[in-house]
């Protein structure tokens, strides 16, 4: 028990690889159980940052080089370009269908 | 306990609290600030771990553009007029044991392994510099890659967005 207070005081790459391992998990669970798209990628994104901050973590304490940060990067660019087209998809899914429930979108055209 | 270990559990609060609320709330709207929160946090964590850079990217990047375009994304598909910005969940038992399962292992995996820590670790001084250099060196395929994924993104979204409904 001492040993555990003692090693919550002293933040180190596991701290940081637990933080993002249930931001991923938040993010999953998002993905999984919303039914408006928006909010699906919104938990895409949760999933994103979870993973950078596993980038930036090992980037700092395991290598002690910058490529993990990087690769958070570029990762940063792909969610940017991810998300503009995402949402014109489903502002056109929007135009058409009147919704936005991906349960009830069982066709790829009208 | 040091300033360093109160600053980290603060944001790391503030990050999976804010998610939480992205992820269990009701209300849209809610959700889309929260993530503002949770992007914040993100932040500083980023600080925390000495990427400067980094941090003032996922700011910029996240706070200033993807969620914003979320944000228009809410206004422009739910039904603001009549207030009607609930939103449903689906499956959420099987979803719970499922994500119950993975957050356990993650944490399970990332508790019992012993990392091996560099001696050599980040400093403190100011990334942005070492960052530009390795885009134009060694990381300059996957920059210019980017740049062109950047490119057709702009285009294939306004092509999609705007495309003119026949008129019926």
């Amino acid at each position: 028990m001492q040993e555990f207070i003692q090693w919550l005081q002293t933040p180190g790459l596991k701290h940081f690889l637990i933080i993002s391992g249930i931001l991923f998990s938040l993010g999953v669970f998002a993905i999984l159980t919303r039914r408006n798209a928006i909010l699906v990628l919104m938990g895409i994104e949760l999933v994103l940052n979870a993973a950078n901050i596993n980038f930036i973590a090992f980037s700092r304490y395991a290598t002690g080089t910058l490529d993990g940060q990087v690769i958070a990067v570029f990762v940063i660019i792909l969610a940017a370009a991810e998300a503009a087209i995402a949402l014109a998809i489903v502002l056109n899914i929007y135009q058409n269908f009147n919704t936005v429930n991906v349960d009830e979108l069982n066709q790829l055209r009208d | 306990m040091d300033l360093y270990a109160i600053i980290f559990y603060l944001f790391s609060i503030v990050t999976l609290a804010s998610a939480a609320v992205v992820v269990f709330s009701k209300n849209i709207v809610h959700s889309a600030f929260a993530l503002l929160f949770t992007f914040f946090g993100v932040a500083g964590l980023y600080v925390l771990l000495m990427a400067d850079f980094l941090a003032v990217t996922q700011l910029m990047i996240y706070v200033g553009g993807i969620l914003v375009l979320l944000i228009f994304g809410v206004m422009l598909t739910s039904d603001v007029i009549n207030v009607q910005m609930k939103t449903g969940t689906m499956q959420t038992l099987p979803a719970v044991l499922i994500v119950s399962a993975l957050a356990g292992t993650l944490v399970g995996v990332f508790w019992s392994t012993d990392w091996k820590v560099a001696q050599n670790a980040v400093g403190f001084e100011s990334t942005a510099p070492k960052i530009g250099q390795m885009f134009l060196t060694s990381y300059l395929l996957p920059f210019e890659i980017a740049s062109v994924v950047l490119l057709v993104a702009l285009i294939g979204a306004a092509l999609i967005a705007r495309r003119e409904r026949k008129a019926s």
